[in-house]
């Protein structure tokens, strides 16, 4: 297929459209916009639905509802909107409804700002929502990946019936770069037995819910949930290692991010100095395991975030103590430059001599 | 023996676990009643609230949908714009819509959603315990109101089928009560018919019903039923806000 010329937003939305999602349900927020606006213009096109709800605590509600039916769907939203959100994913976690769930992060905390920020991972991974639920979070570093994962996206969350969350910062949204859709490889899903279409008369009422008011019952829940959790974490982890062989630093960042974090080590390679990146591409769960491949060579870890450092938690404790952690991060929409990264690099780099 | 009174098929065969003399009872009934009258049993995806009634979603003989506390008509909103041809409902109390939920019902109103709304005004918040609600009266006492309510420090009780029937998509928004026998037919009568604007897919219907509850209020089941028709009437005046033209 062709390669199309796309900005970030209208190809996530294009990307669901290809995945089979023909209701949306938003609630404007810059810089996520366009894709609402694409939604709205495209979905009544292919006899789908799109809805500009009151707000997104209603928006994550209708999803809430639409998922129950079986229909796949998607809300998009930036960072505070996402805040707003936490409510419906816990309860859309918490009765096992798929949906995909769409942000393109911007600063905060509080209004914050509208330009690119990663302060959203803790937010992604650990969730602002009550209870003990989890939730697969794809961060695409290019468009391609933002197309490929979201269309995957539906797959998996229709696989382990459980929302899945797209995780791009405000660059991911806004830049533009050609893109192709693919077909995506197949996979089997299981029946959809559980939704509330009406019964026709013809089977039991089925009954979408996360209420369990017997103390017992709500432990066998959450212990049927942790063993899909822990079949996630086993089975759909992924990340991409980059120049790892002989690494003397190793940098750890992902989405835009790493696209920057390349750069500089490219140049300090040719400066002489080698240095790897692990690059996740689920934040939850996370590649813990990749540390293990870090070469002997490798005198210290640093990760480079836009933020004030949140991911680093995780590369602690995939770490394990071993190495020294080191940080290096922009926020509030500021974004690392590979020349600050490279600086970054050599202190450490002397200092780790 | 010819059977002169029976179970509806509405109504899943469930112990109800309200408190003697509660009112909800009746209202799921009429809801059941309605529901396999009208022949939609089969279509009905019904949305239960967060409140005494939670527990609906066990009690109503279709598939059923628990929603978060005040979001039942987002949630409806969305199952109604996947599956227009379905018959959705929300049931909910007075501090599920008339509070935490307020956004959610005006906005399901004021998109002329094709659902029909159960609202259940009781004047306090029965599920946790007696608290004052938006709807709760002057003087009335609630365990957050222990002075009775106050009206410079609370505001007056909220009439939300007033304020619901300025709203264009609600197309039928009436009151009754459920204290008596007359109420009682006029509700179910008012029930059939906001179901009925919905199939005829004409918008947004609701019909709030003042009901009971003597464990809160602290009284007996018949002295609710007076206390009700003495206060709650007078300030909740019983009637239809708005009817479809056609209808009328
Ligand atoms: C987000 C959230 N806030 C608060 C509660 C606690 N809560 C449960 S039921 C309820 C009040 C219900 O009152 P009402 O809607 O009047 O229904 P009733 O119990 O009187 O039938 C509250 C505040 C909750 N479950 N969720
Ligand atoms: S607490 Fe009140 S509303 Fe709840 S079941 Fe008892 S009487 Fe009914």
């Amino acid at each position: 297929m062709d390669k199309v010329l796309m900005k970030g937003n209208e190809a996530i939305g294009a990307a669901a459209i290809k995945a089979g999602c023909k209701h949306f349900f938003g609630y404007p927020i810059t810089p996520q916009n366009e894709l609402p606006e694409f939604m709205s213009r495209e979905l009544p096109k292919i006899d789908g639905v799109f809805v500009q709800a009151e707000s997104e605590v209603a928006a994550i509600n209708m999803i809430y509802g639409a998922a129950g039916t079986g229909a796949r769907v998607m809300t998009s939203s930036s960072s505070p909107g996402i805040a707003l959100k936490q409510e419906g994913i816990s309860y859309l976690a918490g009765a096992e409804l798929p949906c995909v769930i769409v942000n393109i992060s911007r600063g905060g905390p509080g209004l914050g700002g509208i330009q690119p920020s990663q302060a959203d991972y803790y937010q992604s991974t650990r969730g602002g929502g009550n209870g003990d639920y989890r939730h697969l979070v794809y961060a695409p570093a290019t468009l391609q990946e933002a197309v490929d994962l979201t269309i995957e996206a539906f797959d998996i969350a229709d696989y382990y019936r459980n929302p899945v969350i797209v995780l791009g910062d405000g660059m991911i949204g806004q830049m533009m770069e050609p893109v192709e859709f693919k077909e995506p490889k197949k996979r089997d899903l299981p029946d959809k037995d559980w939704t509330t279409t009406g019964t026709k008369r013809n089977r039991k009422p089925n009954i979408i819910n996360s209420l369990a008011l017997d103390p017992a019952e709500l432990e066998k829940h959450n212990i049927k949930l942790d063993k899909k959790y822990k079949t996630i974490e086993e089975k759909e982890v992924r990340h991409e290692m980059y120049k790892m062989d002989n690494a003397e630093v190793v940098l750890v960042a992902y989405g835009t991010t790493s696209r920057i974090v390349k750069n500089a080590i490219d140049a300090l390679e040719e400066e002489g100095i080698s240095v790897g990146l692990i690059r996740p591409i689920t934040l939850w769960p996370f590649p813990y395991k990749a540390f293990a491949e870090i070469p002997n060579t490798c005198k210290a870890l640093l990760s480079v975030e836009m933020s004030m450092g949140q991911m680093i938690d995780d590369v602690k404790i995939a770490n394990e103590g071993k190495l020294p952690v080191h940080f290096y991060g922009r926020s509030g929409g500021m974004i690392p430059t590979p020349e600050a990264i490279m600086e970054k690099v050599k202190e450490i780099w002397g200092g780790a001599k | 023996m010819a059977v002169v009174f029976d179970r509806t098929q509405g109504l899943a065969e469930k112990q109800f676990h309200y408190c003697p003399g509660c009112t909800h009872g009746i209202i799921h009934r009429l809801v059941g009643e309605v529901l396999e009258e009208l022949g939609v049993l089969g279509d009905a995806i019904g949305v239960a609230p967060v409140g005494c009634s939670v527990l609906a979603y066990d009690y109503f003989n279709c598939d059923m949908h628990e929603a978060a506390h005040g979001r039942a008509p987002a949630v409806a909103t969305g199952i109604k714009r996947v599956l227009p041809e379905g018959v959705v409902f929300t049931y909910q109390g007075d501090g599920d819509l008339a509070s935490i939920g307020t956004a959610e019902i005006i906005h399901a109103a004021h998109r002329g959603e094709k659902i029909t709304t159960i609202f259940v005004n009781n004047a306090i918040y029965g599920m946790t315990g007696g608290q004052m609600a938006p709807t709760t009266l002057i003087g009335q006492k609630a365990t957050t109101a222990p002075y009775g309510r106050d009206a410079v420090d609370t505001g007056m009780p909220l009439r939300m089928s007033e304020m619901l029937a300025t709203i264009d998509g609600a197309v039928f928004v009436e009151r009754t009560t459920v204290h008596n026998v007359a109420g009682i037919r006029k509700t179910k009568k008012a029930i059939k018919k906001a179901f009925e604007v919905q199939l005829a897919g004409l918008g947004f219907g609701i019909v709030e019903i003042l009901s009971t509850c003597p464990t809160n209020w602290g009284i007996t089941p018949v002295e609710s039923l007076k206390w009700l028709e003495e206060n709650m009437i007078p300030y909740y005046p019983l009637g239809n806000f708005r009817t479809p033209e056609e209808g009328k």
